[in-house]
């Protein structure tokens, strides 16, 4: 790979106890699917990020299991409801082991 | 045979129609192989339970021009409290090299069991998904999306 996958993340900095919001993250990966083959002939080994998992303050929210037909520079959205301020930690892992993660502060303010 | 041939009788003719019928009816199961896979799939997952439909709104394009990249967006109706909620949602194509394309794990506090994505669809092909409720019930929905440029590379 050409660069490190870079995620990107949107969580509106300040929102309403109660409010039910869309977080949308995107990662910037080949998300080689191991169907290709190159010039030669020979299949592509499979790449990609298989999982995908957004915490609050620690505690699991959100999951997505992601196959080989998800598409390059895979895009997540989902939903959350606002209780307490606090800090999601977004994590992409890779196939290879390495895993990505993104910080984002929330501010619950009424 | 020659098709403006005077010799064309009305048995050669009917013959060819029926091969034409046989050749209708034939495309279809060409598919239904993968069907069976994604139906093995959701029984390897859940056995034989019943599958209802309803309460699942699949949002996908009637007509994707790019293969590589198909919106695809489920919402499942759930209050999403701590007793009632969305547990799981998978998402399967069933014209596609391998069945599976996703697989959501939801809490109650998403508020909201929504999510979308982007996938790749190797051809024409309908898209599955099942959720799973937090008491157990399981919920199907079905959508054909018509691809016209394969994303499959190759």
């Amino acid at each position: 790979m050409a660069t490190k996958p870079t995620p990107r993340v949107r969580v509106p900095a300040q929102v309403k106890p109660g409010e039910i919001f869309e977080i949308k993250t995107l990662i910037s990966h080949e998300m080689e699917s191991g169907q290709r083959k190159d010039s030669s002939g020979k299949v592509v080994p499979r790449k990609i990020i298989n999982k995908f998992v957004a915490q609050f303050n620690g505690k699991t929210v959100f999951e997505a299991d992601w196959n080989p037909a998800i598409s390059a520079n895979p895009y997540q959205s989902f939903f959350y409801k606002a209780v307490e301020s606090g800090e999601f930690t977004f994590t992409w892992k890779d196939d290879d082991g390495s895993d990505y993660v993104s910080k984002n502060k929330l501010t619950v303010a009424a | 045979m020659v098709w403006n041939s005077i010799e064309t009788t009305r048995r050669e003719a009917l013959g060819l129609a029926s091969i034409l019928g046989f050749a209708a009816l034939l495309a279809p199961r060409m598919s239904f192989a993968d069907e069976q896979t994604v139906a093995a799939e959701i029984k390897k997952l859940y056995g034989d339970k019943k599958l209802e439909s309803g309460k699942i709104k699949l949002d996908v394009p009637e007509i994707a021009e790019n293969g590589l990249v198909v919106p695809v967006n489920v919402e499942v109706e759930s209050p999403m409290t701590d007793a009632d909620y969305v547990k799981a949602v998978h998402v399967f194509a069933d014209g596609n090299p391998l069945p599976g394309i996703v697989s959501y794990k939801f809490t109650p506090a998403c508020g909201k069991a929504s999510a979308s994505t982007r996938m790749r669809l190797a051809q024409t092909q309908n898209i599955i998904c099942v959720a799973e409720m937090s008491n157990g019930n399981l919920h199907m929905a079905k959508a054909n999306v018509k691809v016209t440029i394969g994303g499959c590379g190759g």
